[in-house]
């Protein structure tokens, strides 16, 4: 019964149907396909031969990845570099959105808030020209850090593996903070301005406002994205990874996806590095499913 | 009226002494840029530079101009730029308008598929692997056909479809107009604003991309794009440390020598050449991706 219902409401939208029969196939095609190529993992694949010829090696791969001391770096620093991120990028957004909200010249915020999106506009590329500029030996960092005599000599940050994390974390708040504080401004204006006024008879200050009302405010949103970000901690990316590091910081610099490029692209491991990309897929899609159920019990939307 | 606090002062003046040193972190390294794009490249070296350049020369432009590959790169930037958005827009919008007809039987298992994409990939060796199979590497068309209908957009667009009055679309079926004209003479005329967005996202997302060209292209110089080229400008000089005589990427040793430019200063000016698009269409970008981000976040 049910399906006869079904298959005549197909036939009366036909045209509906019709139309969305491309757009199936092409998701399809493009984002459900590849996942045959995880069958790489489980072989010794070597290019040129049809499936049918490939060696099948179980989990072989997985075994070798936990294995590799290389691996297990990447997978320390994949972790270090997006907590870091999870935190600097957390605290300075939610500090300038309170700052920017106790503003209260429109023109001068605006023109606040406008120059902090630009950098989230221009690509990786460029700023990481501009990081590299600013950190070189002759750099605005070091000419300053030299006259006021904190350093000797200039330091050669981006030699150093040291340093990397951090510069990774300072760069993406230079380029992000602006941008990630739209969401929090947006919650801001939504807080009934009579708890401003109730609070200021209680005899409230300014910190106080900050902090007993406007952070209240924003709470729930703050957490939907705090959760959120969880589900992406196998995100550092790969982008400033690979704009930024050099052979010498690589121990602190690569991350999963550019160890899937590093032996998958370069070298022709595919089996390796298919099996470290299914790694962190997985995990993230269960990291996923968890933020989604633990927001549907707080009662926020969830997100599939 | 009421006279306000010592402490409320004081609070007021840190708070934008805060903001100006923000704006000026933000501000500085682009004004510093463009002050070394602009002075001769040997002067540079010197040291010195920082908000102005100390003379004044367009030798570091025309050397990225007059380099065999640059302006050839910027050309397929702009390609792409435009192609994706067209393509992107017009896909894009038709299944949005779909999806956004809650009768519709196939609109759930659709937007599942399509939604699922935004936090699931198979990853990055099978989607190589999917792209040589499909002839898509070495070629043009793997800048625009791969990711035409992006699940994001399609939402934002589909949220404010289905913002519109359901009664326009109702009244137009009785009066036996089809779908496509439905679509056409009803929706495309009040998504403008949305689309106007969804646009620019789609342009500066394809302006900024350099990782598909290195990725599938970069044995094809006629298929580099001007990202692509700047970030091996970029990388070259960062491997060999000094910013000395060495010749880079793509600009050749007789313009280095004759006309005194440096490694340094033709990447100030490539940097410059790529951040310009995105800067003259700032205004815009700005105010409609705000519009797009909240559209988005509201309801995913």
């Amino acid at each position: 019964m049910m399906k006869q219902i079904t298959w005549s409401r197909i036939k009366k939208q036909k045209e509906l149907v019709f139309i969305s029969i491309p757009f199936v196939l092409y998701i399809l095609l493009f984002a459900y396909v590849p996942l045959w190529g995880w069958s790489m993992a489980f072989q010794d694949y070597k290019l040129g031969k049809s499936f049918s010829e490939q060696t099948f090696s179980g989990l072989k791969h997985f075994k070798l990845l936990f294995l590799d001391d290389r691996f297990l770096r990447v997978l320390r620093n994949t972790l270090a570099m997006s907590t870091l991120n999870l935190i600097l990028g957390f605290t300075t957004a939610i500090i300038l959105a309170l700052l920017l909200n106790e503003i209260k010249n429109v023109f001068f915020k605006r023109t606040v808030q406008t120059i902090s999106y630009l950098p989230h506009f221009l690509s990786w590329v460029i700023a990481a020209g501009i990081v590299s500029m600013v950190l070189s030996t002759d750099g605005i960092i070091n000419i300053m850090l030299l006259r006021l005599n904190i350093v000797e000599e200039p330091i050669l940050w981006l030699s150093k593996g040291k340093y990397f994390w951090g510069i990774f974390g300072l760069s993406t708040v230079w380029k992000e903070l602006g941008w990630n504080t739209i969401i929090y401004l947006g919650a801001m204006t939504a807080i009934n301005p009579s708890l401003y006024e109730a609070a200021e008879v209680d005899g409230a200050g300014r910190f106080k406002k900050m902090w007993h009302v406007t952070l209240p405010g924003i709470r729930p949103t703050i957490v939907i994205l705090l959760i959120l970000s969880i589900g992406r901690i196998l995100e550092a990316g790969f982008e400033v990874q690979y704009l930024l590091g050099r052979g010498m910081t690589m121990d602190y610099a690569e991350t999963i996806d550019l160890f899937v490029l590093n032996y998958g692209i370069k070298i022709g491991n595919y089996s390796l590095a298919t099996a470290a990309g299914i790694f962190k897929s997985v995990i993230s899609l269960t990291l996923i499913f968890m933020a989604n159920s633990i927001s549907k019990k707080l009662g926020q939307d969830g997100l599939l | 009226m009421k006279k306000r606090k010592t402490g409320d002062i004081i609070f007021d003046v840190v708070n934008v002494v805060i903001m100006i040193l923000l704006m000026i972190a933000t501000l500085y390294p682009f004004i510093n840029t463009i002050a070394i794009s602009l002075n001769p490249g040997l002067d540079t070296v010197r040291g010195g530079i920082y908000l102005l350049p100390r003379q004044v020369t367009l030798e570091n432009y025309k050397a990225v101009f007059a380099s065999g590959t640059i302006f050839p790169a910027f050309l397929v930037s702009v390609a792409r730029t435009t192609l994706s958005v067209l393509f992107g827009l017009s896909l894009t919008t038709l299944l949005a308008y779909v999806l956004s007809r809650k009768d519709f039987v196939l609109r759930k298992p659709i937007t599942m598929l399509y939604v699922f994409t935004m936090y699931f990939n198979a990853g990055m060796i099978p989607v190589f692997f999917l792209m040589r199979g499909l002839g898509l590497t070495n070629s043009f068309w793997v800048y625009v056909v791969p990711g035409m209908v992006n699940a994001f957009n399609l939402i934002v667009i589909r949220t404010y479809i289905l913002g519109l009055p359901d009664s326009l679309v109702e009244s137009a079926k009785i009066d036996g107009a089809s779908e496509m004209r439905i679509y056409f003479s009803i929706i495309i005329p009040l998504v403008k604003p949305v689309l106007a967005t969804i646009g620019l996202f789609i342009a500066v997302g394809s302006w900024n991309m350099w990782f598909d060209t290195f990725l599938y292209n970069s044995s094809n110089q006629d298929l580099s794009t001007l990202q692509y080229e700047l970030m091996k400008l970029l990388s070259s000089s960062l491997r060999t440390s000094s910013s000395g005589a060495m010749a880079s990427g793509g600009v050749n040793a007789d313009a280095v020598q004759t006309n005194m430019v440096t490694p340094m200063s033709i990447r100030a000016a490539i940097t410059i050449v790529a951040a310009t698009p995105i800067l003259m269409v700032y205004p815009f970008l700005q105010k409609h991706f705000v519009k797009g981000l909240v559209i988005g976040s509201v309801k995913e």
